[in-house]
């Protein structure tokens, strides 16, 4: 099974992203568990047709600590589970060590085991790596592989490197490794190029670039990912561009995050050949 | 009345709990680590929690209780403390130079993610772990479970030390639990006697019930050493005692380096120990030496010569699940009705083990895992027994209600004994027979009229 965890800066289109794609490898007949690990529990609406789920920590809270696998997951399109972390309201209690108690809780009720028969179990992360607790997937023997999902605005790099940097610090220790960037554009000047030159600054490959397309917000009205929504439209195919690519991606690499004027000096190289 | 405010009456609570059955788990963690040869247990947290740890083990155990500490500050937290432990390590090994440093987690470090398996690798790859010098660490966050848990997974930490060779051993794993230095030692001598080659691990015999010999060592001789926890992998088998102290680790060793393990009740009383002994025989093929034949004749003996005594007695019992599933076996074998039974313990396993224990016998009992003496209390109001069994927090139930009372569990913190008198075994059964009937009679002969008043009893 491959282990793999989606970050990026908090509404970069992680979510939207990673139910996409997970629906692209559906169509390639792989069985996937999806693991949101955001206190709003939005990871797995697309998959699930609307917010159906309910969370690991309210099923914790309400009903003890003798929780049940089938309690807290749900299958989803095409036969994949889903499973949301949750996580306290905004503002009181602690979000991170929600994470790291969900992922306890579902490694001590067998739902990675071979048993389950699954080819890949995707984390999607809140937002940046800002404390422990959203570290927790990617730590030594759980997900091996991060995909930063990213665009070409300032501070979605500035976060994907942040990222990166967080990366590194398991990466020497464990096996955890960056896997690449995917580009969710914003339509900014020279996008694909400079997250190409970004990728390659920090050791990795841009691994898809998903254009942007209204066909995306169409379906998340539907409740549904592209494929199901519309499997005949090319977003649907530029996502299962993208699950391909993952699919069949073998480039795993260490990252070496940027320092901040190194970053600043890409953005204005890039940006400015437009404007000048 | 220091619990006058007790109410009779019973009123559901969700999240409150009075007078808890339990305590943090990194002293479970920190009481393990003890029984390794040359270790230093280490707290990855704020000092304050390593210093209830210890003085809680002192308390208990009369004896000091070296730990370090992370020591985290307000920059630590917010940090992580992985800094703050890199220089720890290089600190103890510099200056105490242990074999094994024993890493816990306090609810602190827990909470902000610090990741402990991460932070000694890089220690390992930094070379501030010395040749031939061990770094093991448990996550033991106190909100979740309890001591008994955090006991659990240092001991499950023991056994991933192990590195088979290949050639078998010819030993056989014996991990005791959550017991007495005095009980360790007992469980040793039993298997010396029936012929079986041991590693038992955790061993805190010879370190928590040392001598005073005027000389101060920070490791004293006892412990299970590295050379033989390296060894748990190339052995026959594994026997543990309770599945709440120390069926994880039997697991881990069967599932990971397929040493077979069996899974037993903790030793104490006699039909337990008799199945702890069975299976001894049972790997050592031979017959039941006479010494044990006798020893287990005496405690039936006295059973036997004293039910009169114990028929019919009801009991309350407080304390850990896998030493409460034994002692409400022992109490129900002897006739004796344990009614309201409670440990702060979760699980809900446990519950239902005590309703099969107590089935035949005849009165209803009252059973909780994660409930509280508050609760116990309650119970007894409504409906009194003859005897209280626990720890010291029983002292003040015993005063209120005015019942006869045995100190057994832990904490123990104001009579002596419990260190050095096993409570495993037959001999242990004797000693706890004995406690029981010398409580009883006491009372009895502190309760019984003039004309009723008999010397001989």
């Amino acid at each position: 099974m491959r282990k793999v965890a989606i970050y990026g800066k908090g509404g970069i289109g992680k979510s939207t992203t990673t139910q996409n794609t997970v629906a692209g490898l559906v169509e390639l007949g792989r069985k996937v568990m999806v693991v949101g690990c955001d206190p709003k529990a939005d990871s797995t609406r697309l998959l699930l047709g609307g917010l159906a789920q309910k969370s690991v920590l309210d099923t914790l809270r309400e009903e003890g600590e003798d929780v049940e696998l089938d309690d807290i997951r749900k299958q989803g399109y095409g036969g994949t589970w889903c499973v949301e972390s949750g996580g306290p309201e905004p503002g009181v209690g602690c979000a991170g060590r929600g994470i790291i108690t969900s992922i306890n809780m579902l490694e001590s009720l067998g739902a990675y085991e071979e048993s389950e028969e699954l080819d890949y179990a995707f984390y999607d992360v809140l937002g940046d790596v800002v404390c422990g607790g959203f570290a927790m997937p990617i730590r030594d023997g759980k997900a091996q592989e991060i995909y930063i999902v990213v665009s070409g605005e300032m501070m979605a790099m500035y976060a994907a490197n942040n990222i990166s940097k967080g990366i590194m610090k398991f990466a020497q220790s464990g096996d955890v490794r960056l896997g690449g960037l995917i580009c969710n554009s914003r339509a900014v000047d020279n996008e694909q190029e400079m997250i190409e030159e970004f990728a390659k600054k920090l050791g990795t490959q841009m691994i898809y670039f998903v254009p942007r397309h209204n066909d995306v917000q169409r379906a998340e009205i539907n409740r549904k990912t592209v494929i199901e929504w519309k499997p005949e439209v090319t977003q649907a195919d530029a996502y299962r561009g993208l699950a391909r690519a993952i699919d069949e991606n073998k480039n795993f690499v260490v990252p070496t995050p940027l320092e901040i004027e190194e970053l600043e000096q890409l953005l204005m190289n890039y940006g400015l050949m437009e404007a000048a | 009345m220091l619990l006058r405010h007790t109410p009779t009456e019973i009123t559901k609570r969700k999240a409150l709990t009075i007078n808890p059955a339990k305590t943090c788990q990194p002293i479970g963690a920190m009481y393990a680590s003890l029984g390794i040869h040359g270790c230093l247990p280490h707290s990855h947290g704020s000092q304050g929690c390593c210093a209830y740890h210890r003085s809680t083990l002192t308390r208990h155990y009369k004896e000091p209780i070296s730990a370090g500490t992370s020591s985290f500050t307000e920059g630590a937290s917010v940090f992580g403390g992985q800094a703050n432990m890199l220089q720890a390590i290089n600190n103890i090994f510099t200056v105490y130079n242990p074999e094994v440093i024993a890493i816990h987690t306090t609810c602190l470090s827990e909470t902000i993610g610090d990741d402990l398996p991460q932070i000694k690798k890089k220690a390992e790859r930094e070379g501030k772990i010395p040749e031939g010098k061990h770094v093991i660490s448990a996550s033991t966050p106190s909100y979740a479970g309890s001591h008994v848990t955090g006991f659990s997974s240092m001991v499950k930490s023991m056994a991933m030390m192990a590195e088979p060779t290949g050639r078998k051993n010819g030993k056989v794993n014996i991990i005791p639990g959550w017991v007495e230095p005095a009980d360790m030692e007992e469980l040793k001598r039993l298997t010396s006697l029936i012929g079986v080659k041991t590693i038992l691990f955790p061993d805190t015999s010879g370190v928590l019930n040392g001598p005073l010999s005027g000389e101060y060592k920070m490791f004293p001789e006892g412990g299970t050493t590295v050379a033989e926890l390296k060894s748990t992998g190339d052995s026959r088998g594994t026997l543990a005692l309770g599945e709440w102290c120390s069926a994880d680790a039997a697991r881990w060793l069967d599932t990971k380096h397929k040493v077979p393990c069996s899974v037993l009740d903790m030793p104490f009383g006699l039909k337990a120990t008799d199945r702890f002994i069975d299976a001894l025989r049972t790997i050592a093929g031979v017959n039941i030496p006479e010494e044990i034949m006798h020893e287990r004749g005496q405690l039936v003996d006295m059973i036997s010569d004293m039910h009169q005594y114990l028929y019919g007695k009801k009991v309350a019992l407080v304390g850990d699940p896998d030493q409460l599933i034994a002692m409400t076996e022992f109490l129900v074998s002897m006739d004796m009705c344990p009614i309201h039974v409670v440990t702060g313990t979760p699980g809900k396993k446990f519950e239902k083990r005590i309703r099969e224990l107590t089935r035949d016998m005849g009165c209803e009992v009252n059973v909780k895992a994660k409930g509280d003496m508050f609760l116990l209390h309650q119970w007894i109001k409504n409906k009194p027994v003859d005897l209280i069994i626990g720890n010291t927090y029983c002292k003040y139930i015993a005063r209120d209600e005015d019942l006869p009372y045995v100190r057994w569990g832990f904490p123990i913190l104001d009579r002596q004994g419990h260190q050095y008198f096993p409570t495993v075994g037959y001999k242990g059964g004797l000693r706890l027979l004995e406690k029981i009937l010398g409580v009883l009679l006491d009372r009895k002969d502190r309760d019984d009229p003039e004309e009723k008043f008999e010397l001989v009893l």
